[in-house]
């Protein structure tokens, strides 16, 4: 049930869209919509990995930030260089709270920032020299780490570094893999294309490099974590649910991954995806080159978990199967006790989302587990399949909206009201000051894990500290203070 | 005290510019002027007729050598030569490698920060690699930098269609800057009525063609001593050629936004000269088979 009908959702768009000149109006109008269940696929309703407009305060990263942030970076055992000038590695490093175990600056270096850190002479003379040097001083200065990777920044695209090159010699040198990433910022629309080249570069530097070797054994329970980036620890919620089952789970992509264990996925029996987004192109690639399944699964809430437990356990014999079943009656009981404390609190609010790559539509379950409803979603990079998959998960002439603009999503969360919005650190501030709750879903605001049992019964506790907290009620913004009231103050 | 006049000196490559400016500019000083070049080219050898040197110390080099540019002097890039000009090279990466561009920005900007154009000064040439490959080797033309600019050719084709195309990118700059075509040198190949032909491609351009440099082996012999005609022969009469071009660019005032021509109006003026083959269009995109079946048919 959504609280607006499709007439008033598609007139608030209107409405939003009036604003803007008549060219950017046809644009952005394209990226918004009234959600149709009836719809099979979503190229009907909505545009999606689209350039962004100038000028519209766009949310959207650069495939630098696609590559090294997200699929490269939680890699904890390699050295990513950020080869160019200093400020793209500092102001990522440890950004994203993939956590790891491991003695950082020994054998992780998850949270650390190497870069070639180019001055002018680099740009003059180019920078294969120092990428050279770098790789040799790493390998001096770290000498446990398993391999390196080269994450470029713009400059190198644009003066014609040959890092490939300089990546090969320096892997015979050093004698472990160097992986040198084409993923400069300017590349693409949005940090969409740094997934796909960071998957790339898996695929052609890493996935084959234990091709023929026989020293891994592997068992027909084996599968693997694909795509979690373990924040706050959700890869661990996850990987503890899989092993109660009776799999063994011999790679983690990438939160707390290992480049061993990457090199080793391809001995697995079932891929199991949960950012589809960042690395479908990987997980398709194995299908083809190794006739390894994968299979999409929502650890996002009791009633997905349950639902993806039973999934997973249908590609494998009885015992798992059985394994699956005790693993959800086992916990069944616990989430019922977080549902019976959170939900009449919870019960019937509103939430609007703007995230990134799997969280707009994998979240929702979660949500409606604590009786709440999700009224409005977006993503920042989604293309059409990931809108297809969504079209599914939000109720009918719910509003859907892509890239949105700073104006759009203010304007939206100001008409729809809702008790919540989950979204990430460059809206949350804005919507606080507005007296409306607002939990970063990027980061778990600090919180988490999220994903798997564990997970849901953080979730549920922090979604009620935010919306149940007396905060917002008591909080008016000094341009909606009376006049007297004002007056008062500046007396006092 | 005249005002500083800033001059870049553009042309397909190997076509004479470095030589022509370092005689040029040997003449105006010459003629008790103060003048500066600075060479943007990462091959740095826009300042060895002046220096008797191989290739100067480039801003770049030695940027790269101290660590960064920051940490240059004047006095370390700025070296003074044949009557008292002052020389410097912008340098750059050998080829294949970095972005030459970027080192002509830099070197640029810090002969600005420095103070390298003081008010002494009477006339600073650049001399610019051969295309304006991208917005580094524009950087000479840009605001507050050279306000005129002279394009080196000779009667050939692709001298001339360097030069039109030179001239379209001033016209770019012209619109946001100051930029003018100041007029075409002609530094003579022997072709038939060469004069003629730049004269002609000057005037379609809208602008001079400021002197004909005539072909003298003089040049040669200077320049294998690293010297100029000026200097190494003063009474040749190769460098009275030299002594006009500067007195003529010294009084030039026709500065112009040029008018650049298109690909056929080109060809019709090589045509016009007979330099280009009035074009036969039954034969193009034919393979030798076929033009051999079309022979034999006909026949």
């Amino acid at each position: 049930m959504s609280t607006l009908t499709r007439e008033e959702t598609e007139a608030l768009i209107q409405e939003v869209l009036a604003v803007y000149p008549e060219k950017a109006q046809k644009d952005r109008a394209k990226h918004l919509a009234a959600n149709d269940v009836t719809l099979e696929q979503s190229k009907k309703c909505i545009t999606s990995n689209r350039k962004s407009l100038p000028g519209v305060m766009t949310i959207r990263g650069c495939a630098y930030a696609g590559s090294k942030g997200v699929v490269w970076g939680p890699v904890k055992d390699m050295i990513h260089i950020s080869h160019g000038p200093v400020g793209c590695g500092q102001y990522s490093r440890a950004g994203r709270r993939n956590y790891y175990v491991g003695i950082t600056g020994i054998n992780t270096f998850g949270t650390m920032n190497f870069t070639s850190d180019f001055q002018e002479k680099d740009i003059v003379f180019g920078g294969d020299k120092k990428l050279a040097k770098l790789i040799t001083e790493v390998e001096q200065l770290f000498p446990l780490h398993k391999g390196i990777s080269v994450q470029s920044e713009c400059p190198i695209g644009l003066i014609g570094d040959d890092i490939e090159a300089v990546s090969k010699k320096g892997a015979k040198e050093i004698n472990k893999p160097v992986v040198p990433v084409r993923c400069e910022g300017f590349r693409g629309v949005s940090q969409s294309l740094g997934h796909h080249i960071a998957n790339d570069a898996v695929r052609d530097w890493v996935l084959g490099n234990r091709d023929g070797s026989t020293e891994f054994v592997s068992t027909p329970y084996d599968v693997t974590i694909i795509g979690d980036y373990n924040i706050g620890g959700d890869a661990w919620a996850s990987r503890i649910l899989l092993e109660e089952m009776g799999l063994r789970v011999i790679a983690q992509w990438s939160g707390d991954g290992t480049l061993a264990e990457m090199e080793n996925t391809p001995k697995a029996k079932l891929n199991l995806l949960h950012c589809y987004r960042s690395m479908n192109y990987i997980s398709r690639h194995m299908e083809e080159k190794y006739g390894i399944p994968y299979m999409e699964y929502n650890f996002f809430g009791p009633t997905k978990i349950a639902e993806a437990l039973r999934n997973i356990a249908s590609f494998f014999d009885d015992k798992i199967k059985e394994g699956a079943e005790k693993v959800i009656a086992k916990y069944q009981p616990m989430m019922q006790a977080v549902i019976d404390k959170y939900k009449p609190r919870l019960e019937g609010k509103k939430v609007m989302l703007y995230v990134g790559g799997l969280r707009p539509r994998h979240v929702i379950g979660a949500y409606e587990d604590l009786g709440m409803e999700v009224v409005g979603t977006g993503y920042e990079f989604a293309h059409g399949d990931d809108y297809d998959r969504t079209i599914k998960e939000m109720g009918d002439a719910t509003l859907l909206y892509d890239d949105v603009t700073g104006f759009e999503l203010e304007e939206f969360v100001k008409r729809i009201n809702p008790d919540l919005v989950g979204s990430g650190i460059k809206e949350k501030y804005v919507f606080q000051k507005m007296g409306i709750p607002l939990r970063q879903m990027h980061s778990w605001d600090y919180s988490g894990p999220y994903h798997g049992y564990d997970g849901f019964a953080i979730f549920a506790r922090d979604m009620d500290i935010a919306i149940s907290s007396p905060t917002f009620k008591n909080l008016v913004p000094p341009w909606k203070k009376k006049p007297e009231a004002a007056a008062e103050q500046k007396a006092a | 005290m005249a005002k500083l006049r800033q001059a870049a000196i553009y042309g397909k490559g190997g076509i004479g510019k470095s030589t022509t400016t370092q005689n040029l500019v040997a003449a105006l000083a010459e003629m008790g002027k103060k003048v500066m070049i600075v060479g943007c080219d990462p091959k740095a050898d826009s300042t060895r007729l002046i220096l008797h040197s191989k290739a100067q110390n480039s801003v770049m080099e030695l940027a790269a050598e101290a660590g960064s540019v920051e940490d240059l002097e004047l006095e370390d890039v700025l070296s003074v030569g044949f009557g008292g000009i002052k020389c410097v090279e912008s340098g750059g990466p050998e080829p294949g490698v970095g972005c030459a561009g970027r080192g002509v920005i830099t070197a640029i900007n810090f002969l600005e920060e420095e103070g390298a154009y003081d008010e002494d000064l009477d006339f600073v040439f650049y001399d610019v690699l051969g295309d304006v490959v991208c917005g580094g080797f524009a950087m000479p033309i840009r605001e507050n930098k050279a306000q005129e600019i002279y394009i080196v050719c000779s009667g050939e084709m692709m001298a001339m269609y360097a030069a039109n195309n030179i001239a379209k990118g001033i016209v770019k700059y012209a619109n946001s800057g100051g930029v003018r075509l100041a007029g075409l040198i002609c530094n003579s190949r022997n072709t038939d009525r060469e004069d003629e032909l730049i004269m002609a491609l000057a005037a379609k351009l809208g602008t001079q063609m400021i002197h004909f440099v005539p072909r003298d082996n003089a040049v040669q012999h200077a320049e294998i001593r690293r010297m100029t005609v000026i200097e190494y022969d003063p009474t040749h009469k190769q460098a009275d050629q030299y002594r006009q071009l500067a007195k003529k660019i010294f009084e030039n005032t026709k500065f112009v936004i040029p008018t650049p021509i298109t690909m056929d109006e080109l060809e019709e003026l090589l045509m016009e000269f007979g330099i280009m083959e009035v074009e036969d269009t039954s034969i193009i995109g034919k393979t030798a088979a076929e033009l051999a079946a079309d022979a034999a048919a006909a026949a």
